[in-house]
């Protein structure tokens, strides 16, 4: 659905995005992770053809989106990064607006506004001026205009920011069901979101794709320590030194340390779990225990351990 | 052509849905109608040589308002796009960028147009009350609002290029008001200085806006003034699409 060759973005002065390419597949949900600042919204921008980038290819659906910009907007819905509305028009005015440009007219016309106004939720503010909608539903009236002519992927960038907790669950369910008839990219910072709801991630750093693979892979593969909380009474023994010592453990520290009591929190090397020797260790020296708890590694370490900057 | 019109109502929509139009509209109808007491005053005070048409369109305060009547209808065409964002969304449909172009001038024609409409209604009201005729003859009144449409095309040409080279609306609205003013003072040079050459006067009498209105007010249509204006609109708005889509590649 999307192919990105040696895609580089230059400004005066500056390199954006550097010879990227991924691939994204009809029916894939993707999840494009990356610091502030990484070129997310950059090659956003480039892939729903707003801007043409410095050199490489883009193609959506099989169309180029520089030489045939046309036939790519008419495969792709995409939302920018904070929703730009126009805000005097009513909502179902707008949509009926957005649905004129994108050649829906007529009774296919009522249709399609009908139908995306039930898809987000939004018949109870049809009427209301965009001006006057909270940030939730200025967020679904931007998502139901990119649905309005039923392209084939969309592009969001940063669907769920600046919304409550609650908003964030309804465009996230929105999205998990949205996934089911279109090919999806959208951009984050929230990763457990990306974890519920992405088939693949993307994660680009500095310009550069880091990693990009199923969020599973990539827990699996990528070295990312897990941790692992240890709570003992070791009495003068050199505690750390002796867990440090343990096979598998990458780094000790300290928590915190309370009556006798030591808590410690173990960074693990990826795919290791040395609880048993830690547990035989301190049965060894006698050491009484009051916790022995292993954290799962998740998508956040993984981000963490690539695009932690220098 | 169907996308054009799409485009060109919501433009035409979001004039009359903001405050900025009616300030500019009641601003424009206090101008003009204290130009045109002026001008049946100075027929009042006895035989004149000018008609009211003339004393109309050839006066201080009409060039006034005419100068300042442009920056505020073109300054957020574009501008106002690019600093909501909504450009991205907009280009981002299947829309061509001359078709954004020309639609937002169109827009802004439009509401020139509009501004300028009840201006009719003095002359007619003119005629009926004191049963004299406004103008010569038919051609002066006509000539006069076809100068006024060909001038509304250019400024607003000038006003849309101003627009698109910023996300500011002040910065357009001065933008478009310097270029305007400039215009127009550069055709003043023979009434400050008149001992200039006569090639000079010749080349300032091209684009010379207030001795243009003089001839058209009088109901002398010269088809160079049509080229010029006309060409020179066409110019404007090239120069306007060719900033649009490069603000693109280099944002």
């Amino acid at each position: 659905m999307i192919q990105v060759e040696n895609l580089t973005k230059r400004y005066a002065g500056f390199t954006a995005i550097e010879n990227l390419s991924f691939q994204v597949e009809k029916g894939d949900i993707v999840g494009f992770l990356g610091p502030n600042g990484a070129g997310k919204s950059t090659t956003m921008r480039i892939l729903s053809t707003y801007m043409p980038p410095t050199s490489g290819r883009v193609s959506i659906a099989g169309y180029d989106v520089f030489e045939q910009s046309m036939d790519a907007r008419r495969h792709l819905g995409y939302m920018p990064e904070n929703v730009p509305l126009y805000t005097d028009m009513r909502v179902n005015e707008y949509l009926a607006y957005r649905a004129a440009l994108k050649e829906i007219t007529g009774r296919r016309q009522r249709e399609r506004v009908g139908d995306v106004l039930a898809l987000c939720s939004l018949n109870d503010v049809e009427k209301r001026i965009i001006g006057t909608l909270s940030k939730g539903y200025r967020q679904r009236v931007g998502l139901a205009d990119t649905l309005l002519h039923a392209p084939d992927l969309l592009i969001l960038d940063e669907p769920t920011i600046g919304l409550d907790p609650n908003q964030i669950r309804q465009v996230r369910e929105l999205i998990r069901n949205l996934g089911k008839h279109h090919t999806i990219l959208l951009s984050t910072h929230i990763l457990p979101e990306v974890e519920m709801t992405c088939k693949r991630v993307v994660i680009i750093n500095k310009g550069r794709i880091e990693a990009a693979d199923t969020p599973e892979t990539l827990i699996n593969t990528v070295h990312a320590a897990g941790g692992i909380r240890f709570e003992i009474k070791p009495g003068d023994e050199p505690a750390a030194d002796r867990l440090a010592a343990i096979p598998g453990v990458r780094e000790v520290a300290l928590e915190e340390e309370n009556g006798g009591w030591k808590c410690f929190n173990l960074r693990t090397q990826a795919g290791c779990d040395p609880r048993e020797e830690l547990w035989r260790l301190a049965t060894d020296r006698r050491w009484a225990v009051r916790e022995l708890s292993r954290r799962k590694v998740t998508l956040e370490d993984v981000f963490v351990e690539l695009t932690y900057g220098e | 052509m169907f996308k054009f019109i799409t485009l060109l109502k919501r433009e035409i929509r979001s004039y009359f849905h903001s405050p900025t139009a009616y300030i500019v509209l009641c601003f424009f109808l206090v101008l003009t109608g204290f130009n045109f007491h002026m001008g049946v005053a100075l027929l009042s005070r006895g035989p004149s040589e000018v008609t009211v048409v003339e004393a109309f369109f050839n006066s201080i305060p009409f060039w006034i308002g005419l100068i300042l009547i442009f920056p505020p209808i073109t300054m957020r065409l574009f501008a106002e796009e690019f600093k909501l964002g909504t450009m991205e969304t907009l280009l981002t449909a299947p829309v061509q960028d001359w078709q954004v172009v020309l639609s937002k001038f169109a827009g802004a024609f439009f509401f020139y147009v509009v501004i300028w409409l009840p201006s009719f209604l003095y002359f007619l009201v003119f005629e009926r009350i004191t049963s004299t005729e406004a103008s010569q003859a038919a051609g002066a009144f006509l000539g006069s609002y076809l100068f006024l449409l060909l001038v509304g095309l250019f400024f607003i040409s000038i006003g849309c290029l101003a627009s698109v080279m910023t996300q500011n609306q002040i910065v357009a609205a001065v933008m478009s008001f310097c270029l305007i003013a400039l215009f127009f003072f550069m055709g003043l040079i023979s009434f400050f200085s008149p001992n200039i050459s006569p090639l000079l006067r010749d080349i300032v009498a091209y684009f010379s806006t207030i001795e243009h209105m003089g001839e058209f007010s009088k109901g002398i249509i010269d088809s160079r003034r049509l080229v010029f204006y006309g060409s020179s609109t066409v110019l404007m708005l090239f120069l306007t699409l060719q900033i649009f889509q490069f603000r693109r590649w280099k944002p």
